[in-house]
């Protein structure tokens, strides 16, 4: 493993992008930060922009104006990525199938790697995930381990 | 400015420029898009666009039954999802004049409390976490855990906490979650003494002295509800003006804070002694919760189709400020209509103001400061960024022309 995709394995990087979701993932994700969960102990950063991003978390149900932009931060983030689907919306629209605005699951949209399903799912759900996403990815797991 | 000018020849007339801030952007938990006319570094107007997070719930409700809403309404924010279904639930209960038992109003109380605490220990958190202070984030989110907790132990969930339902609440208290409780807000006291030490810090507290003022008029003028007003000297809380739930009982046992400063640093005094005022009124509620059953004996199907063609406005305080919905049943258990007018979108006229004539780099920490919860603001009422204009669009439009 070289230095690059090792590090990729190690440290991956996050971005989150809020689709249309009601702010009760993007809370677990952002406790997920917080010293009790502390996902950057598997060297994962959160960063400002999708193109230093390794990892795209995505949360919330697509909606029609936020649609051009979740397919544009997609395209930003720089290969290889992976997707991580975040809460019942992303992963299948949760209570918001139906709705006129509704654009289908996040998967008609951008293809996704992994899926976290809850309304919305624990920390600790979303760590795994994230967990997931790297090993199956980039190979290893983050912080070394074989991601087995 | 064009390439290769020369740096002589540029012209000391003054060019407004236009940034763009959002949808997606750093500083943006959500996705709102900023337009900010600005002059150097200053910023000399601004313009909001809307509809990113628009889910079309108002119209998805009348699309279903009362029982299926009242989950739906509990999906409109994470944040403030105890405020939400409690204010629906108050009007249908009043439309079908029911009555529920005092200590589910009770109970009610606590939870909206108990969110109230850590939806403004979320808040104090992304702000600092603005304002360029990691370490109060990481405090703040750590000590918001021991809330959760008890959350958790006592609902079922952290987030989505689904309490209410007809005619009372889902689940009942028992001693040890009530001793719990209190030894978590007991911890949590503690905790605040050193956030309160962290906020009056020099560093923070000259980040946010002065930023993003709002005079007690703008504030009266533009409407301004919950702590930003709280914070312009405006003396309005729904739970001591209009009480709800059990607040009446509890009047005594929670004052209201207000600030007449306006600027940012006032808001974070006002939700931070907020917090402490909740934890007065969640012992008072633990000290005086009253015997007897949580809810009607009877199904919530049968409660559904019992309640009748009607209106009714219901308001609560959120976290946020004062959240009002507008329910018409049509007698058949379903909703002709219902119309929900969150506090984000209230304070929206009173950001703008504050904007205007700010500094560039300050406007995350402004943006911040009225604890924007742009998935409840998402209604109908748009401002084109282009046209400056604002216009109400109508919900049929929405479906088609994709705003």
């Amino acid at each position: 493993m070289g230095i690059v995709s090792g590090s990729r394995a190690r440290s991956p990087w996050l971005f989150l992008l809020n689709a249309s979701s009601c702010n009760g993932c993007v809370m677990e994700f952002l406790a997920a930060l917080s010293p009790r969960y502390d996902v950057e102990r598997l060297g994962c950063v959160l960063v400002g922009t999708p193109r230093q991003a390794d990892i795209l978390v995505i949360v919330g149900p697509v909606m029609r104006k936020m649609l051009p932009m979740i397919v544009r931060t997609y395209e930003q983030v720089p290969e290889p990525k992976a997707v991580v689907a975040v809460g019942s919306c992303a992963v299948s629209g949760g209570p918001f199938v139906g709705s006129y605005a509704f654009e289908g699951p996040l998967d008609d949209v951008v293809p996704v790697d992994v899926y976290v399903a809850g309304c919305p799912p624990k920390p600790e759900a979303i760590i795994r995930g994230i967990y997931e996403a790297v090993a199956r990815k980039f190979g290893r797991g983050p912080g070394g381990g074989d991601g087995d | 400015m064009g390439e290769g000018q020369e740096v002589g020849m540029v012209t000391r007339e003054r060019e407004l420029m236009r940034v763009p801030f959002g949808p997606i952007h750093p500083a943006l938990k959500e996705p709102v898009k900023l337009t900010l006319l600005v002059d150097g570094e200053e910023v000399v107007d601004v313009s909001i666009e809307l509809g990113y997070v628009h889910r079309g719930i108002e119209a998805l409700a009348e699309t279903r039954n009362i029982v299926q809403v009242l989950h739906l309404v509990e999906r409109v924010c994470g944040i403030c999802s105890h405020a939400h279904p409690l204010c629906f639930i108050q009007a249908i209960e009043s439309i079908g004049g029911i009555e529920p038992p005092e200590r589910a109003l009770y109970i009610r109380s606590l939870v909206a409390e108990l969110e109230r605490m850590q939806s403004h220990l979320m808040w104090l958190g992304v702000m600092s976490y603005q304002a360029g202070l990691l370490t109060l984030f990481m405090y703040a989110l750590r000590v918001r855990e021991g809330i959760l907790d008890v959350l958790e132990e006592f609902t079922g969930n952290r987030v989505i906490k689904e309490v209410n339902t007809i005619g009372g609440v889902r689940r009942d208290l028992d001693d040890r979650i009530i001793a719990r409780m209190r030894s978590a807000v007991k911890e949590l006291r503690r905790a605040l003494k050193l956030l309160i030490e962290a906020v009056h810090d020099k560093t923070l507290e000259s980040r946010l002295e002065g930023v993003g003022v709002l005079e007690h008029g703008e504030a009266v003028e533009l409407c301004a509800v919950g702590p930003v007003a709280r914070a312009s000297g405006v003396d309005f809380d729904v739970r001591r003006d209009d009480p709800y739930a059990a607040y009446s009982q509890l009047r005594g046992k929670f004052s209201v804070i207000v600030r007449r400063g306006g600027d940012a640093l006032s808001r974070t005094e006002v939700r931070i002694l907020e917090v402490l005022e909740s934890t007065e009124l969640v012992e008072a509620i633990l000290d005086e919760l009253p015997q007897g059953e949580v809810r009607l004996g009877k199904s919530l199907l049968r409660l559904s189709r019992e309640i009748p063609a009607g209106e009714d406005v219901s308001r609560v305080e959120a976290p946020r400020g004062e959240l009002l919905y507008y329910v018409r049943t049509d007698g058949r258990e379903f909703l002709n209509r219902l119309r929900i007018r969150t506090p984000t979108l209230a304070n929206f006229p009173a950001l703008m103001a504050m904007l205007r004539g700010s500094e560039l780099a300050d406007v995350p920490i402004i943006l911040s400061s009225i604890d924007p919860c742009i998935a409840c603001a998402e209604r109908v009422t748009l401002v084109d960024a282009r046209e400056g204009a604002r216009r109400t669009v109508r919900l049929s439009e929405l479906g088609r022309g994709g705003g």
